[in-house]
This record gives structure tokens, sequence and C-alpha cells, in this order.
């Protein structure tokens, strides 16, 4: 026989970690895999569903309208940042914002051109 | 904003580049101490499921519905210039947060390992890592007062390491010497780039 608990835990109950109840309990975000320091850019798309996005979504989308990359808005808004990968994936799938990929930098593809530069910067600090 | 939208080929701003690097070490060996000596310091809060290589160092035998574990960290940021950034990210030291590590390791540049002479072996992990993934890395040994000076032959020796890999000491509290850390990174990593495909 189930203990008197066990029956607050089934999938009927809904999200029960606290964070993610602004995802809908999702923990996986929509789309293509992004990296912590992608940029996220606000395209100036129509929001097609008025009302339909969360404050969460709006104050992500807010911080993107200047590029920002995904750990940056994370801090700003002060959520987790998986939770801030879906409200992202959202935004991606409604055409609210582009998500581009960093630089790429490992092994033999690296930007020699732009380490120069990130030197040049490092030493000019 | 004049731009056409963002179709490839169309009126594009300016890339926006960003940057990783990471910083790993044992414990207490003085990774956010650098990364505050020389960037600014940024709180983050990870909300991670578990992974099952975490399940397995978190015993959850019959605790089927813990799905996420808290870990709170910083970052920190340098911004060169508008359109150019550089993210610091400290590893987490301990062992069940490996998870992390391969998040943060994706696509990081290189990684600087910063050592204490009193706790060599705690670095270990984070070179064996490293060499496994083929990350370009240097290590810096965190120069604590009182502690015992060893010749940085002797530790390149204690550590095994390769010949061209560059150690430094450095001072994790000092800007000017956390600065230097991340050039001799960058001058290593460009170098390794130099270097042909196949040795």
């Amino acid at each position: 026989m189930p203990a008197n608990d066990e029956r607050w835990l089934d999938a009927a109950a809904g999200p029960v970690v606290r964070p993610y109840a602004v995802t809908q309990g999702r923990t996986r975000h929509s789309g293509e895999a992004f990296d912590l320091v992608a940029t996220v850019t606000a395209t100036n798309a129509r929001i097609a569903i008025p009302g339909g996005l969360g404050p969460e979504h709006m104050s992500v989308l807010q911080l993107s309208r200047v590029p920002s990359t995904v750990v940056d808005i994370a801090s700003d808004v002060d959520l987790p940042l998986g939770v801030v990968r879906i409200l992202l994936g959202d935004l991606r799938e409604l055409g609210l914002v582009i998500i581009q990929a960093p630089v790429p930098v490992r092994a033999q593809q690296v930007d020699k051109d732009t380490l120069r530069e990130v030197l040049h910067g490092l030493r000019g600090l | 904003m004049a731009y056409g939208g963002f179709e490839a080929g169309g009126m594009a701003p300016r890339r926006h580049r960003a940057i990783k690097i990471l910083l790993a070490g044992g414990f207490g060996v003085g990774k956010t101490t650098l990364v505050g000596a020389v960037s600014e310091i940024r709180p983050l809060r990870t909300e991670e499921p578990l992974t099952e290589s975490s399940a397995t160092v978190d015993s959850t035998v019959g605790v089927e519905r813990k799905t996420t574990t808290t870990v709170a960290m910083d970052f920190g940021r340098i911004t060169l210039r508008d359109d150019l950034v550089l993210y610091l990210f400290g590893t987490p030291g301990q062992e069940r947060f490996w998870f992390m590590w391969d998040e943060l390791s994706l696509g990081a540049l290189g990684a600087v390992v910063l050592a204490d002479t009193r706790r060599l072996a705690d670095c270990f992990p984070a070179i064996d890592y490293f060499e496994r993934r083929e990350i370009p890395f240097i290590v810096a040994l965190n120069v604590f007062e009182g502690a015992r000076r060893y010749s940085l032959q002797d530790i390149r020796v204690a550590l095994d390491l390769d010949p061209r890999l560059p150690i430094i000491m450095c001072d994790a509290r000092s800007r000017e010497s956390a600065k230097e850390v991340l050039i001799t990174l960058i001058e290593h990593v460009l170098s390794v780039a130099d270097e042909p495909v196949s040795r």
C-alpha cells in the first residue's frame, strides 16, 4: 500500500520544483542546443500572442534588445541558468530572438586575429 | 535601425564575440580571488537536472523524484571592446559537479590550472581532464605566503607536464599578476594553433 505522501508526487500534481514553475515544469529547452556564451539578440519581430508570454519571458526579451550572452542574461534576471535556457528556447521558437554560437575557438580552427586582439586588449587593461 | 533582418548575407551587425576561459584547481586555491582581481564578478544560479553521472555520486536510491541539484557560482567578465568580451569560469572543485565541467569546457578557448604547491595533487584531476579533451591549458602556481618555494622545473617534473606547456608563478590577489596569467594562456593558445595538425 502506498504511503499517504506519495500521491502528491504524480504527474497530475504538476511541477514540484519551484524555479521550474515558470517553465511549466520543463527542464529541457526546445530546438538546437546553445552555448553558455552564445549571443542572444532580439529580432524586433511582433509578439504574435499578446499576453501569451510571462513576465520572465518579457524580462529576458528586454535584456536581449542589446546583444547579450546567455550567462549575462541569466545573471541579470537572477533565474537559474537551466530556466533561462528554456525561456530563450521559447523566444527563439517564436522568432523573437536569434541565438548565435560564439566564435569557434577550439583547436585548429582558432581565429588568430581575434586572439591577437584579445592579447592587445589584456595588455592595455 | 536599418538592418534588413538577420538573414545570412544581409547587413548583419558586427558580430559580438564572446570568449570562454576556464579556471580550474582544487578547493581554496584562489580561483575566485584571481577572477576578482582581473574582472567584473557576476553571480550565476544554476539549477541543473541531476545527470546520470552525478546521480551515481549522490545516492538517490529510494528518492526517485529528486530531479535537480542547485549550484551557485560566479563568473568573471572582462570587456575588452564593445564586441569582444572574455568570460572566466571557475570550475566547481567537487567531483559531483563534473557535469558542469562538460558544459563549461564546451567551446572553451583554453584553461588555467591554478595550483598550490602545498597541495599539488589537488590539481591532478584538472590536468587530466584538459589533456584528455585537448583543451590548451597552462599551470599557474599561486604563491602563498609561508609556502616553501620550489623551482618551476621541480613542479614540471612533479606534474609530469609537457616541456612546452607554460608554468608560471602568480599572486592571485594582484591584478597585474592575474593579467599576466591570462596573457600567458592566450600566447600559449596562439603557439598551439601554429603547430601542425598531426604531431
